[in-house]
């Protein structure tokens, strides 16, 4: 053999070495083992416009489009069941792609097979190395629901004013906080807080439709952005009273909770120790007795 | 004549070892040129901390003091010095206090404990933008307990609040111990470092990093001045 092809040998051998290991990667979801080696050509063929073909979110279409595409070099996460600086669980990955993100470009991916799909949650993990140092974190424990009742959603409502989540969301959940003109996501582009009020009958969050995901959007925060966890300072059976309060914001919404409000006159018991307003449900499906 | 050379190295060997506490490297921080004009923060969103101030402070992104001295400077030693064999057990203390970070740029080791505490009437969230280390964001509601966490690599962290936008601070997390932050005079000490070769770093939020090197034989002072040009915005 001369030396050229000799060299030509050690290099790709080289190149291998280093492709392969990042490649073996792979993800577990449910009965389902995703391959990083399969989803890579999925990832060239559905993703890399917008996050682009080192998955650091600079594709083509991303000058044109906001929210920016998710950096995956970052390895930060807005939708996790697990802790807030912790890495997200292949299901939530999973989740994320197949739901997509309302309001954003992300669409919702659930035309793909679930095996693609897992593929492209082990391919999206080999952009950052965080994924060969760590180790996902631990989901939050959450209890089973409270009951919907007009305490538990006076109570969240006490909470809602004293944590000042409407520094932020505004006393009605509006998005027009006294700080939300000024709030920027971490690489420093503005972003504006969730509206509660607005939307149709389904009112998606970014992180899911449920109860559930509404538990798991203030004690897990949404990292990347302004919105922090507050696993620290919430109790859960107490949060699930904020949970249903929130609820009770989606004024365009149906539920359980705007039910509930209503059969109790329309209006929030007033907490103790509040000195604010009652929010005014001001939607037509909500009964009078203001 | 050699019996008495040895003699003489034998005598200094033995009691030189008990006078070697090591050297240190001092010096001064300075600028020239004009820095940024600080800007006046206003704080009438956030009454409860508007209120703490007689007059409204001004942002610190470069803060000066006489005789051109540059404050808030992280001089540490770079390279040279061995690793440390574990992280202080002392925690560091961040506090958010008048809606602003006390101190403005904290240092703390690798694994060193870092206590955040909220004395605002208010809430704050903490949001430290790792890039090298994971990025977290917490709520601090009045009268919640410290915040505890700790970093694992060397970063230099912006802090942030996102609730009210003015506040911003720093974390220099670093692997030595050799370390020292700049104040009102502008000037820095790091003693105790053995006989070899050190780079020595200079850090300034606004200005980013210098480096000199400089070398330790026994247990004298070595002058180490650094002069960053100031940008005017």
């Amino acid at each position: 053999m001369n030396d050229v092809s000799k060299r030509m040998l050690v290099g790709l051998a080289v190149a291998a070495a280093m492709v392969i290991p990042a490649l073996s990667q792979e993800s577990h979801i449910g009965d389902l083992t995703g391959n990083a080696a399969a989803g890579k050509k999925h990832y060239r063929r559905y993703c890399i416009g917008c996050h682009g073909p080192l998955g650091d979110g600079n594709g083509e279409n991303a000058q044109w489009i906001d929210p920016k595409p998710r950096d995956f070099t970052a390895a930060t996460f807005k939708c996790r069941s697990t802790p807030t600086g912790t890495l997200p669980t292949d299901q939530d990955l999973y989740n994320a792609i197949s739901r997509g993100f309302t309001n954003s470009n992300m669409p919702h991916w659930d035309s793909l097979t679930p095996q693609t799909r897992a593929d492209l949650v082990a391919y999206i993990k080999t952009f950052s190395d965080r994924w060969k140092t760590e180790k996902s974190g631990t989901p939050i424990a959450i209890p089973p629901e409270t009951p919907v009742t007009i305490q538990s959603i006076s109570h969240g409502y006490e909470l809602f004013e004293k944590l000042e989540c409407w520094k932020c969301h505004g006393q009605q959940g509006r998005g027009d906080g006294p700080s939300a003109s000024t709030l920027t996501d971490s690489k420093d582009n503005p972003i504006r807080p969730y509206n509660f009020a607005a939307g149709r009958e389904d009112s998606r969050f970014k992180c899911g439709v449920t109860n559930q995901d509404i538990y798991k959007i203030f004690m897990t925060g949404v990292d990347g952005t302004p919105m922090p966890s507050f696993a620290d300072t919430i109790q859960p059976n107490d949060a699930w009273d904020l949970v249903h309060f929130l609820r009770t914001l989606q004024v365009e919404r149906p539920s359980k909770e705007n039910e509930v409000l209503k059969a109790a006159g329309g209006k929030i018991p007033k907490p103790a120790d509040t000195k604010s307003e009652i929010p005014v449900q001001n939607s037509e499906k909500s009964s009078g007795g203001q | 004549m050699q019996t008495k050379q040895i003699f003489t190295g034998l005598v200094l060997s033995l009691v030189c070892p008990a006078l070697t506490f090591g050297g240190t490297v001092s010096g001064k921080v300075t600028y020239t040129g004009t820095p940024a004009k600080q800007k006046t923060i206003d704080m009438s969103k956030e009454p409860s901390c508007q209120k703490q101030y007689t007059t409204p402070p001004t942002t610190e992104t470069v803060v000066t003091g006489p005789g051109n001295v540059l404050e808030n400077v992280v001089v540490y030693v770079s390279a040279g010095a061995p690793d440390e064999k574990s992280a202080p057990t002392q925690a560091v203390t961040f506090t958010q206090k008048g809606c602003r970070y006390l101190p403005h740029v904290l240092v703390m080791e690798t694994g060193q404990e870092l206590k955040v505490l909220n004395d605002d009437q208010t809430s704050h969230n903490i949001h430290p933008l790792a890039k090298i280390n994971r990025e977290w964001n917490k709520s601090q509601p009045p009268g919640s307990p410290p915040i505890v966490d700790k970093f694992d690599k060397e970063e230099f962290i912006s802090v942030k609040c996102n609730i009210h936008p003015w506040m911003h601070g720093y974390f220099a997390v670093l692997k030595t111990s050799h370390y020292s932050v700049t104040g009102d005079s502008g000037t820095f000490s790091l003693p105790n470092l053995p006989p070899g070769k050190y780079t020595i770093t200079a850090w300034q939020e606004d200005y980013g990093p210098m480096t000199q090197d400089v070398t330790i034989t026994g247990n004298e002072t070595k002058n180490v001045d650094f002069t960053f040009k100031a940008k005017p915005y």
